[in-house]
């Protein structure tokens, strides 16, 4: 158990940052309310002395959106929102791109704060260095998929001679090469979303906002979506912030999760970190399903090397998930490898026994009952 | 008395009404009053009125003096380009072929003329006030209730407050109809606008567009169709109240409508009537078919 987590820790240090660092700004949420009603603000001090969501609704008929967020959201990563059904997850994200204004606190990109800006700051801010996909797509019905790829240009005021040939990138890039002359309707769910991503990333903003972006599709397009997503992410290293309700993709897309409950958070940190120590019961209660092989890392559970054993022929990089690593080492027929960090240090070695094991039970002892 | 009236006194039975000197004499201040300072504001009102005097005046005479066949070839033309549908245009061109027959092609071209610029100004002044109803609940909360009291006012009513500040004409006339053509016009725009989809305003905003940018490129498209029917109801409405307008001095087929009803005159009221239809049906054909043409893009399946 010791062992465990003093490897742990070496991991995340490791797996926490897979690539070489990118010098975009992460975003930081200082010490955010957001009451939602006519007089919020006289409401804050009775809410940071622990007033509950319910007993605000029935007291005041004021709603309590977000309550004491503190979270920093890394530059050129993937932080995962998540939370049930009205937790305040879109009220959140909203308030990274100034849609939403908090009732206190600070949002600071790159050392401004977004909530202090003007309305023409505010615009700016918003055609230079954010733009956000949809749940429900909301493209423009009128227009093809290339005016509306390129709609975030055209409101920066970017002739068409330039506009085009980016818009056309974007949309090969996310596979709807062919599809430039055609209007939304013609398109299935999964296509569409297509566009809303292409329409986003044609925009060449820092901060990509992902509002339950692929939570309207079906399930096989989702797994699509995301995998598109992560590729373009290798190279882009774009700041997303991306929210669902669903562990699994969360776990499969965030770099960094934060769970959200009653407009609180519950618990920040990598998937791993949070199914291995759920910090309360409702969390734990989240990911007791969770698919364990897909979450943890092979540095997670590498060991020691005993005393006189070999080290292994096969080698595979610390920040895979043991289903790859399983998967590897059943191909290669191999028993045991050789775990390695990013930079090469050895990590320690892994053995099927353990690897088996980790997979189906629990890691530490009361997350799964 | 007693059995008319139950035996009641007699304040219950005969309406205890104002005595009619009192009366005169109030009616009398009132109607001077009133007429004196339509005198002394005669100027201003002339000056207002005489841009649109001359432009009716100039449109009328272009209708009605261009050949038939240059005012017929334009008209199909609008109709083929708006419509795009044959049908459309061979109905409109046999019954405008069927008007000029039986005569009435010149009183057809001045109520087309007329209809034609009260729609015109009716959709220029209720889209701007439909836009801005649409922007602040507070200007809703104000301009709603004018629209259902300018709805519930049958149509003579909007002739009395006209005809008595304007007088009597053409220009009167315009006024009242586009009075009452313009609240569809004004309903439907905000209507349409207020239901655009609030993910797709909230997309705009979220990629920094203006307020100006956001009308002109989501809500007006999208509150297209919407605003297409509000169009198409302003021009019926014109239409309805051109003939109406005929009581203040509006020429075309009105006022032979009316000059049938007055003298019994069975066959003129008849033609003049189906004229009307015509034009009325051309309109409503053609407006809608341009409605539903804009609408195109939001047919499902690959084109
Ligand atoms: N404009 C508003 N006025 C009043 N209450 C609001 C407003 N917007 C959101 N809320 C409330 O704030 C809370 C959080 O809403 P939010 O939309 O952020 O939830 P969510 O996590 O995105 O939920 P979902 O998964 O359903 O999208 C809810 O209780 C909601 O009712
Ligand atoms: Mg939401």
């Amino acid at each position: 158990m010791d062992e465990m987590t003093t490897t742990m820790e070496q991991t995340l240090a490791t797996a926490a940052d897979p690539d070489a660092e990118t010098e975009r700004a992460g975003i930081e949420i200082r010490d955010l309310y957001k009451i939602f009603g006519p007089d919020a603000k006289h409401h804050i001090a009775a809410v940071k002395a622990g007033m509950s969501k319910d007993e605000l609704n029935r007291k005041h008929r004021h709603v309590l959106g977000l309550q004491n967020i503190n979270l920093t959201m890394p530059g050129g990563k993937i932080t995962v929102i998540m939370g049930l059904s009205g937790s305040g997850k879109s009220t959140l994200i909203r308030h990274i791109n100034g849609l939403i204004e908090p009732t206190v606190g600070e949002v600071l990109y790159g050392g401004d704060d977004v909530c202090r800006m003007s309305q023409t700051e505010l615009r700016r801010f918003r055609r230079l260095k954010t733009a956000m996909v949809f749940q429900r797509f909301a493209l423009l019905p009128h227009r093809t998929v290339l005016e509306n790829t390129r709609y975030g240009l055209d409101i920066q005021g970017i002739p068409h001679s330039k506009s085009e040939p980016t818009a056309k990138h974007w949309i090969e890039r996310v596979g709807l090469k062919g599809y430039a002359r055609h209007y939304p309707a013609q398109l299935s769910g999964g296509m569409q979303q297509r566009v809303g991503l292409a329409r986003a990333l044609a925009n060449d903003a820092d901060i990509l906002l992902m509002d339950e972006a692929f939570s309207a599709l079906d399930p096989l397009i989702r797994m699509d979506m995301q995998a598109i997503l992560l590729e373009l992410q290798e190279e882009l290293h774009k700041t997303i912030v991306f929210i669902t309700h669903d562990l699994d993709e969360a776990l499969r897309l965030g770099d960094k999760i934060a769970i959200l409950r009653d407009g609180a958070l519950e618990q920040v940190g990598t998937g791993q970190d949070i199914v291995l120590g759920p910090a309360n019961e409702y969390v734990a209660s989240f990911v007791r399903d969770v698919n364990r092989g897909r979450v943890i890392r092979a540095a997670t559970i590498a060991r020691a090397r005993k005393p006189g054993e070999a080290l292994p022929e096969m080698t595979v990089q610390g920040y895979l998930v043991l289903e790859k690593v399983a998967r590897r080492m059943t191909n290669a027929s191999a028993t045991s490898a050789h775990v390695v960090g990013r930079n090469g240090k050895s990590l320690g070695v892994i053995d099927l026994p353990t690897l088996l094991g980790a997979i189906v039970t629990p890691v530490t002892a009361d997350t799964d009952s | 008395m007693a059995t008319t009236c139950w035996g009641l006194p007699e304040v219950i039975c005969t309406f205890p009404a104002i005595d009619t000197t009192t009366m005169r004499e109030t009616r009398r201040a009132i109607d001077t009053g009133f007429r004196g300072l339509v005198r002394e504001w005669s100027d201003v009102i002339d000056a207002t009125t005489a841009p649109l005097q001359t432009f009716l005046n100039v449109l009328e005479r272009s209708f009605v003096g261009a050949p038939w066949v240059v005012v017929l070839a334009v008209l199909l033309l609008v109709v083929w380009a708006a419509s795009r549908s044959w049908k459309t245009v061979l109905g409109a061109a046999l019954a405008m072929i069927g008007i000029g027959w039986v005569g009435l092609w010149a009183d057809t071209m001045v109520t087309l003329a007329m209809v034609t610029v009260c729609t015109v100004f009716a959709v220029a002044l209720g889209l701007p006030v439909g836009i801005l109803t649409a922007r602040s609940d507070r200007v809703q909360s104000i301009v709603n209730p004018v629209l259902d009291v300018m709805q519930t006012l049958p149509s003579f009513v909007y002739l009395i407050p006209v005809v008595v500040i304007f007088g009597i004409g053409k220009v009167p006339g315009m006024i009242a109809v586009v009075i009452y053509a313009v609240p569809p016009m004004i309903r439907l725009t905000n209507l349409g606008i207020r239901l655009v989809d609030p993910e797709v305003t909230e997309a705009a905003d979220a990629f920094g567009s203006s307020a100006r940018q956001k009308l002109l490129n989501v809500q007006l498209p999208l509150a297209l169709p919407t605003i297409m029917t509000g169009v198409n109801q302003t021009i019926m409405m014109s239409l309805a109240m051109v003939v109406v307008a005929s009581m203040v001095g509006v020429g075309g087929l009105g006022r032979n409508v009316l000059q049938a009803i007055n003298n019994q005159f069975f066959t003129i009221g008849f033609l003049n009537g189906f004229a009307l239809v015509a034009i009325a049906i051309i309109f409503d054909r053609t407006s809608q078919a341009f409605g539903k043409r804009l609408q195109k893009h939001r047919e499902a399946g690959h084109g």
